[in-house]
């Protein structure tokens, strides 16, 4: 029926507060025949709906009559059931859930160590656009972490070799290939048609700059970063908690801050870091659960330890403080009232 | 007694120690007592007595940005946590 919510009946106990928050609202139920709408019907009663009407008859007869009518939109096919069916069956995905995940795109800060786990999972999941800014080749030293390459792609560009292991896994999953490296310059527009951003990178300048463009565009930033046997990983939602600039205000010296390549890394650590930053992707694109943003995880691979500090905004942020929402809120207020129909 | 935490990338200025034991009720008392044990230490986490603006200190799980700083109480039971910035991760210039 045109303007009614699509609800499997499975769901309806999980699901009817959200749909239907008022007890006392008028509520008309429908499905095909009309069974299965008089249970729900029945059921809701019970939980203390107090105006709800079942439509008895076949639905037909409604479409027949010239009622108005929207086609259900199928939100899975046969072979995405059968394929996600295992996290289908999880309350807090459902269908719509796995809906969500096939429509979002989530763009990752390179194709190594903490980009081959992340990838891997997102795509396994069914995750649809993956995007991958890298502009590296595949070298031997790479291989002891970056699982997503192989011996046989040794020279090969990483996100080239990305796509090919992707689309082994779920040819579902489109991959969109950036060569290049995310810079001041051209990080808006990498990051603009994404929905989550991935940070996995390995140095400082590089993070500012996807920060700050990530809270211009408000577009959050699962981050994770690793050192021989430690790792850590946040969740920045801007404005809604700290951004990087509010963790990290100052840069530290290159010394303090080696990549992997001068420091050393454990072969498991971006893989327990990505896989991390994987849920975090996963809870904001399906808005379920608690994600880590406030807080930061850290943890010892030595001692098998985790830990986590909170991490609070910056009221003096140069990036998301109070300034630069009350300069956000003045430039809302000069602008001249939009046309409802734009 | 509380309990310093070193990072990874300070802990070579630490004797390899990835704890220290120190005394102290504030802040500023255990990072002095620290430093006396590791006097290569200092430099690495403070710039002219204050402490430096890329290394985040935690009591417990509290930044001491937001308590008292340098004076933010420390009980026996206490961690501090030392935690610089880490870069790692892909390759990206």
């Amino acid at each position: 029926m045109a303007g009614a919510t699509l609800l499997p009946m499975r769901d309806v106990p999980d699901r009817i507060d959200e749909i239907a928050p008022d007890r006392d609202a008028p509520i008309l139920l429908h499905c095909a025949s009309g069974a299965r709408s008089a249970r729900v019907a029945a059921w809701m009663a019970e939980a203390g709906y107090t105006n709800v009407v079942n439509m008895k008859d076949l639905v037909s007869r409604w479409k027949d009559a010239g009622g108005a009518w929207d086609e259900p939109r199928q939100l899975l096919s046969p072979g995405q059931q059968r394929r996600y069916s295992r996290q289908v069956l999880i309350p807090e995905i459902g269908q719509e859930g796995q809906r969500r995940l096939l429509d979002a795109r989530v763009l990752l800060i390179g194709a190594g160590g903490l980009g081959s786990p992340i990838a891997l999972y997102l795509a396994a999941s069914g995750v649809g656009t993956i995007g991958l800014v890298d502009d590296d080749v595949v070298d031997e030293s790479n291989l002891q972490r970056q699982v997503l390459h192989g011996v046989d792609r040794l020279g090969m560009r990483k996100v080239d070799s990305a796509e090919l292991t992707l689309r082994g896994l779920n040819p579902e999953t489109k991959v969109v290939k950036h060569v290049e490296r995310l810079s001041d310059d051209n990080v808006e527009r990498l990051i603009a048609p994404y929905d989550v951003i991935v940070d996995g990178t390995d140095n400082f300048d590089t993070r500012y700059a996807l920060n700050d463009a990530a809270v211009r565009l408000r577009k959050p930033v699962v981050h994770g970063s690793i050192y021989r046997w430690d790792g850590q990983v946040t969740t920045f939602v801007p404005f809604e908690g700290p951004c990087y600039r509010c963790m990290y205000p100052t840069q530290p010296p290159e010394e303090l801050a080696p990549a992997c390549s001068v420091a050393g890394v454990l072969g498991v650590l971006p893989g327990i870091a990505g896989v991390i930053q994987a849920n975090e992707v996963f809870k904001l694109i399906l808005g379920v659960g608690e994600t880590l943003a406030g807080r930061l995880l850290m943890f010892d691979a030595m001692g098998t330890t985790f830990d986590e500090v909170r991490i609070w905004r910056d009221p003096a942020c140069p990036a998301c403080g109070e300034a630069v929402v009350d300069a956000a809120a003045r430039s809302t207020t000069q602008q001249p009232a939009q046309p409802a129909s734009v | 007694m509380s309990t310093v935490r070193i990072p990874p990338v300070l802990r070579e200025n630490a004797g390899g120690s990835r704890s220290v034991e120190v005394a102290g009720g504030t802040v500023s008392e255990a990072l002095d007592d620290l430093f006396a044990k590791h006097p290569a230490l200092r430099d690495r986490v403070t710039e002219d007595g204050q402490l430096s603006g890329f290394i985040n200190v935690y009591v417990n799980d509290r930044d001491v940005r937001y308590r008292d700083g340098l004076e933010t109480a420390v009980g026996a039971d206490d961690t501090i946590i030392l935690l610089p910035a880490m870069a790692g991760g892909a390759r990206q210039a």
